[in-house]
């Protein structure tokens, strides 16, 4: 190959390919699961990669070969068509063999990812038209709590997912962690995966769930264990009280212009149960379900008019004049 | 019997030559005028009508396919509102499916089967007739909803419970199960019309180890249409009467499970595409066979890989549900059954390498399609076994690495041969040749387009591209490939433009193809081009599996048929050995007014459960004008 | 292309009866894909019963008699018709007609019987899964009920003018395989929605 082509080959390779490990990457796995199957997906790689190659090749000789002896179509070589009898067998058998082998391979990367452990950490996940309901569950009431569209869990700890659904069904994926599983109405189905390293893994909906689906994202947030505690006590905690005035006219607002009737802030009187629970929401990275970062700036374009972010979503656009709009972002923001 | 009407009837071994095949014209022609047209029962007018439609629907499905490749050409475009995207992709998958896959398919079917097996006409040539109407109308009807802002927006498997009445209230879910309805009503009468003209109404002699190959996909086709297709209609009933009435099969309040249609639909889903995919591997055979210039290596293992393929077709659907909760071994042997199909896919495309070994190759333009078609095919079947693991599917599993596999296959597998197709019997159909040198660049520009569209689209899916996603942000890193694959599907989209011209073009200054212009060996070939409205002056006596290339100077015939009425000769099943002159239907206008009456029907009744009592009467009354015997001597006989 | 004629046909009939004729082996077709319909309502009730914990779900099992006498009607009712079919293979006129009157009574008598079912189900359709299940298998062999009674009267009705030709006879004989099938379906049908409540 020409020096030329060659570097403009392996220029538009890396131009393409730059974000490969992307933030959502089934090939870039930072999880006990997701290291197996990428494995596995390997191994059927590169057997599916020799069998195209050796199609291929046979085509190629079949297409170059020296022509057959005689033009009549029906005067044939029996010893060819013997031949090529058997070696038609015999290929049919080689790919009874390869599959079988195939679905050895794939039973036991299925047995690792879907292998159980009692003591994992358990967390509740419903899933809603356009967002995530995530409720951490111990074994005193008191220990457990509602979040939503963003999960925090411990590095090397076990963690179980039950998945439902309150509407349509979806489905809780976090590629770079493990495998998808669907959150089906009227069904509780769950799944397991572990962390391996700390950092922020994005999760998308994969199943097609309306008008929104797009923008259903979350975030995963792995943390060390001890921090990982920290945070849990903290998240346990009720809602700060906003600390000035601003905040007060927040807190305020917030009941005064219906938002409460959506959402829940514990310790407060705000206890909507149909949008997600905001008691925390200045730790999150995002809004709306992974859609924008979080800042002020975009919690503010959010509640201004929701639906010119996330057309279709069930938050309404609620009337706000300018200065209200302002205290209610300063109100939230301290929710931390 | 009445014998003595018989002794005074003309028949065709006291006519010959010319005077013959005038004789069996006046008696077979579409009588003339546009009633005339509306009348026609003739399986090549009404099988030329379907290619048509079918292909009209390409453009459209093709046409929304471009627009979803603008939108999702770069991060955050607002070309699209994700309202119009749903419906688009929706409306994409669903026309391609239910109106172009398998229409196509089986109207290649319609054309080719009755020429193939050397006789007049398909059996019952009217229920064929209301089988392209109501295709037609169901087509129709969901694009003028669609083109009314009511076009279905919930996928092309329309899973509850989001296409129930509580998450999509309007009437968008009601056209889409009621055009279900529609095609499967016409596909299920084509399949029984194909059935019975393959058992009964072969030439003497093309006994079950003679009939040719895309006979033999057709047949084996059918029969998955006949067994796949009731599971969903049930399925898009009772969707219908959930939204309708309220029962409550969906309702997992109320007893219900929204599993219950996974399964009815997958049941189906799964057959489905080997629906599109068997006859399509009958199209390669037949043009590698003709372009390899010798008969294909391993006739009896290519049969019993389809007969394997249909039958293992049915144990799979389950590998559509893997991330869905099942138990886990369950899902595992779900794993097994799927990649063991590729056992007998392989061997079909063994046999074919092998048929281009030792054959003496001639690279036109059907050919092209056909190796291209090998090797697209090969990397769709092996991502096929890739996502048939059920660890790989938890990743892959609705990605763009679905959608990269299942274009692969069904582009590859079944659009790829029918491209060919359309080369290889064009001049069969038209009497004229298309152009051979815009056929390569259709051949190339198609070959590549696609696989630029395409391929990226695998490492998408594993870089985490959902699918059915309206837009994505620049931050996840997919706008280059994608952008990529946008410019692949134009220049995809170009090649069907090229197609398109040369179609307009050649049918009007193509070069004019004699009766059998690529030397094949099958009947087809054995008449004019375009055939005779009686497709045979005399129908043909089989004796060999290539009959033009085992008699290339004569062609032994029967003689002893009607030569006043229309007449069909039926055969023994297995040794075809001549049994029964049949009568063959004559033109009617009923079929029409019953696929008028039906469609009244259906479209009513998603509106309002008493169209079941207003509409079955003008049903009931067009089918007893249907079968009402006009006592001419066809009926009489 | 040259032709050479190596065989004539002309002392073939021009009608046949069973597997010789195409229309027969067009029923079968119709019968195979029908058949599957059943079985997938079978499976849809099947499935529907397997994921509920109570079956029948808030009704009781449907009232026994309106089943119970019409299978019983239905396995007799195989007598006439093979009846019928016997004399319409033998092209005789005056007992077809009987015949065909006798099968469209027993089929109208059945049809009301079945309204008689459907009133005695104990279940409304939109009452739940298990009503709206028992509904739509009821519904769909009435369907088949109702068309092939149908069909035998239009058939009555042409055997008593000039159309009475011999290929209609072959008609006949093709509407008797169908009534088979009719009845055939009802048995599991009948078991499956009378008895498996009841297990
Ligand atoms: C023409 C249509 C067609 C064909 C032929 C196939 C063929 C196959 N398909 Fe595909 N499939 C679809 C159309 C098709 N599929 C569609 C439309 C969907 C998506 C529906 C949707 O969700 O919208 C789908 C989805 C789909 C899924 C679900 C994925 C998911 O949603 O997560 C799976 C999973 O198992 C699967 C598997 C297979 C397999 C194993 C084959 C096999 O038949 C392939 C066999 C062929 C070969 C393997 C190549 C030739 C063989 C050799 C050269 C021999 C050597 C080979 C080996 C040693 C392995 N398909
Ligand atoms: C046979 C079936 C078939 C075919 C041919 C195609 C063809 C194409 N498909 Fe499609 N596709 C599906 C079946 C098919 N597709 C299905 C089932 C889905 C899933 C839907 C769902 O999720 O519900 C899907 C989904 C799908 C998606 C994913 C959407 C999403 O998940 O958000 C995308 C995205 O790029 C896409 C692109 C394309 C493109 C660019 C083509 C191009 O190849 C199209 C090129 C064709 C043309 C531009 C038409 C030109 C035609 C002519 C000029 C006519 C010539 C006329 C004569 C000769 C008379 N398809
Ligand atoms: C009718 C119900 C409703 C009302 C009233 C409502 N919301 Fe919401 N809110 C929602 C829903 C539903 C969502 C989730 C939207 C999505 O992401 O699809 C949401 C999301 C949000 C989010 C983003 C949360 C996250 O974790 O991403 C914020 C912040 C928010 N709302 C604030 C407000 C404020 C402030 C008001 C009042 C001005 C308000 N909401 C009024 C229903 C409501
Ligand atoms: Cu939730 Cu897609
Ligand atoms: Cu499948």
């Amino acid at each position: 190959m020409p020096v030329r082509v060659r570097t403009a080959l392996v220029f538009l390779a890396t131009w393409l390919l730059a974000a490969c490990s992307g933030r959502q990457s089934a090939l870039d796995p930072q999880g006990l699961q997701s290291d197996q199957i990428r494995h596995t997906l390997f191994i059927f790689l590169i057997i599916a990669a020799i069998v195209w190659i050796a199609v291929m090749v046979v085509l190629g000789i079949g297409m170059l070969r020296r022509k057959r002896a005689s033009n009549q179509p029906l005067d044939l070589d029996r010893r060819f068509e013997e031949g090529s009898g058997r070696l038609i067998l015999g290929l049919g058998i080689a790919t009874v063999i390869i599959v079988l082998g195939l679905s050895f391979v794939s039973y036991a990367g299925q047995r690792t990812v879907f292998a159980k452990d009692e003591n994992a950490l358990t967390l509740k996940i419903i899933g809603h038209q356009w967002w995530w309901e995530v409720h951490y569950e111990a074994d005193s009431p008191h220990q457990s709590f509602v979040t939503a569209n963003e999960i925090r869990i411990p590095t090397g700890q076990p963690v179980k997912v039950e998945l439902e659904s309150a509407d349509v069904i979806h489905s809780f994926w976090v590629p770079s962690l493990t495998g998808k599983m669907d959150l089906i109405t009227g069904q509780k189905n769950e799944l397991q995966f572990t962390a391996k390293n700390a950092g922020i893994y994005r999760g998308q909906c994969a199943e097609f769930c309306g008008l929104q689906h797009a923008h259903m994202a979350f975030a995963v947030i792995a943390l060390p264990p001890d921090e990982f505690g920290r945070w849990r006590d903290h998240e346990n905690q009720s809602a700060n009280s906003p600390a000035d005035p601003l905040g007060k006219q927040g807190e305020d607002l917030f009941r005064g212009r219906g938002c409460a009737l959506c959402h829940n802030i514990r310790g407060t009187l705000a206890g909507g149960q149909l949008g997600p629970d905001l008691t925390h929401v200045g730790n999150r990275t995002t809004v709306a379900a992974g859609t924008l970062p979080l800042s002020p700036a975009t919690l503010g374009a959010w509640i201004a008019d929701p639906q010119h972010i996330k057309p279709g979503n069930l938050m309404p656009r609620m009337p706000l004049q300018s200065d209200e709009l302002i205290a209610i972002i300063h109100y939230l923001e301290q929710l931390k | 019997m009445s014998m003595a009407a018989d002794d005074r009837e003309l028949r065709d071994e006291s006519l010959d030559g010319l005077q013959l095949s005038a004789q069996l014209e006046r008696i077979w022609r579409t009588p003339s005028g546009l009633l005339g047209a509306l009348m026609s029962v003739d399986h090549k007018v009404v099988g030329r009508r379907y290619i048509v439609t079918a292909f009209a629907f390409l453009l459209l499905g093709g046409i929304l396919a471009m627009l979803m490749r603008v939108q999702l050409a770069g991060p955050e475009k607002t070309f699209l509102s994700p309202d119009k995207y749903n419906q688009i992709f929706t409306m994409h998958g669903s026309t391609m499916m239910f109106l172009f896959a398998v229409p196509v398919m089986e109207a290649f079917a319609v054309y080719l089967v009755p020429l193939m097996v050397g006789t007049r006409n398909i059996a019952f040539p009217r229920l064929n007739a209301f089988s392209f109407w109501m295709f037609l109308f169901g087509g129709c009807f969901l694009w003028i909803s669609f083109l009314l802002n009511v076009g279905p927006d919930v996928g092309w498997f329309a899973y509850v419970p989001l296409s129930s009445l509580q998450f999509t209230p309007t009437k968008r879910a009601d056209v889409w199960a009621q055009m279900i309805t529609f095609t499967e009503v016409a596909a299920l009468a084509v399949a029984v019309e194909i059935v019975v003209t393959v058992f009964k109404l072969r030439a003497p002699g093309m006994t079950l180890d003679r009939i040719p190959l895309f006979v033999w996909a057709m047949l084996v086709t059918a029969f998955l249409v006949m067994f796949a297709m009731p599971s969903i209609m049930v399925a898009s009933t009772s969707l219908i009467l959930d939204r309708l009435v309220n029962t409550r099969f969906y309702d997992s309040s109320s007893g219900g499970h929204p599993l219950l249609w996974q399964h009815l639909f997958w049941f189906f889903g799964h057959p489905e595409v080997y629906i599109i995919f068997i006859p399509g591997t009958g199209m390669v055979s037949m043009i590698l066979a003709t372009f390899a210039r010798r008969p294909v290596i391993g006739y009896p293992v290519i049969i019993l890989s389809l007969i394997a393929i249909g039958f293992l077709s049915f144990g799979l659907w389950v590998h559509h549900m893997f991330v869905t909760g099942l138990p886990q071994l369950g899902a595992g042997l779900f794993t097994a059954s799927s990649m063991l199909i590729a056992v007998p896919s392989g061997l079909q495309i063994f046999c074919w390498l092998a048929t281009l070994w030792d054959g003496r190759p001639v690279y036109r333009t059907p050919l092209l399609f056909v190796l291209g078609f090998i090797a697209i095919f090969v990397i769709g079947g092996l991502s096929g076994v890739m996502v048939a693991s059920v660890p790989i599917d938890t990743q892959v599993h609705d990605t763009y690495f679905v959608v990269a596999h299942f274009h692969y296959v069904l582009i590859g597998g079944a659009v790829f041969p029918l491209l060919g197709a359309v080369y290889y019997w064009f001049p069969k159909i038209t009497g004229r040749m298309l152009s051979e040198s815009v056929g390569r660049w259709n051949f190339w520009l198609a070959f590549i387009g696609f696989n630029v569209a395409f391929f990226p689209m695998h490492i998408l899916g594993l870089i985490g591209m959902p699918r059915r996603v309206y837009t994505y942000t620049a931050e996840m890193g997919w706008e280059r490939l994608n952008l990529l694959s946008s410019v692949g599907a134009f220049i995809f989209a170009l090649s069907f433009a090229l197609l398109l011209a040369n179609v307009i073009y050649s049918l009007r200054k193509g070069a004019r193809a004699g009766d059998n212009p690529w030397n094949a060996s099958t009947l087809e070939w054995a008449t004019s081009s375009p055939p005779p409205p009686h497709n045979f002056d005399r129908i043909p006596v089989v004796k060999h599996r290539d009959p033009l290339w085992a008699d290339s100077e004569s062609l032994p015939v029967v003689a002893g048929l009607s030569a006043e009425r229309r007449e069909v000769l039926l055969t023994s099943l297995a040794e075809a050995e001549p049994q029964v002159r049949e009568a063959s239907p004559e033109p009617s206008i009923w079929p029409l007014l019953t696929a008028i009456a039906t469609t009244v029907f259906f479209i009513g009744s998603i509106f309002t459960p008493w169209a079941v009592l207003w509409g079955t009467p003008p049903m009931a009354i067009t089918l007893i004008g249907w079968f009402w015997p006009t006592g001419s001597r066809e009926d009489e006989a | 292309m040259k032709q050479t004629i190596v065989r004539n046909v002309a002392e073939l009939p021009t009608f046949g009866f069973g597997p010789r004729s195409g229309p027969w082996w067009g029923a079968m077709g119709f019968m195979a894909l029908e058949g599957m319909g059943f079985a997938i309502a079978i499976g849809t009730y099947l499935y529907l019963y397997a994921v509920n914990p109570t079956w029948p779900i808030g009704a009781s099992p449907p009232d026994l008699w309106p089943g119970t006498v019409e299978a019983a009607l239905y396995l007799l009712s195989i007598i006439p018709n093979e009846y019928t079919n016997r004399v319409a293979q033998r092209q005789d006129l005056p007992r077809v007609r009987i015949c065909l009157i006798v099968m469209s009574l027993i089929g109208i008598v059945l049809l009301v019987l079945r309204g008689f079912e459907f009133a005695h189900l104990n279940t409304r359709w939109d009452n739940s899964a298990y009503g709206s299940v028992v509904w739509l298998i009821l519904g769909l062999h009435t369907t088949h009920l109702a068309t092939d009674v149908g069909d035998t009267v239009v058939l009555a009705v042409l055997m008593f003018t000039h159309h009475a030709k011999p290929r209609r006879f072959s008609d006949v004989t093709d509407n008797v395989f169908y009534w088979n099938f009719v009845v055939l379906a009802w048995l599991p049908l009948y078991f499956l929605l009378d008895w498996v409540p009841r297990l």
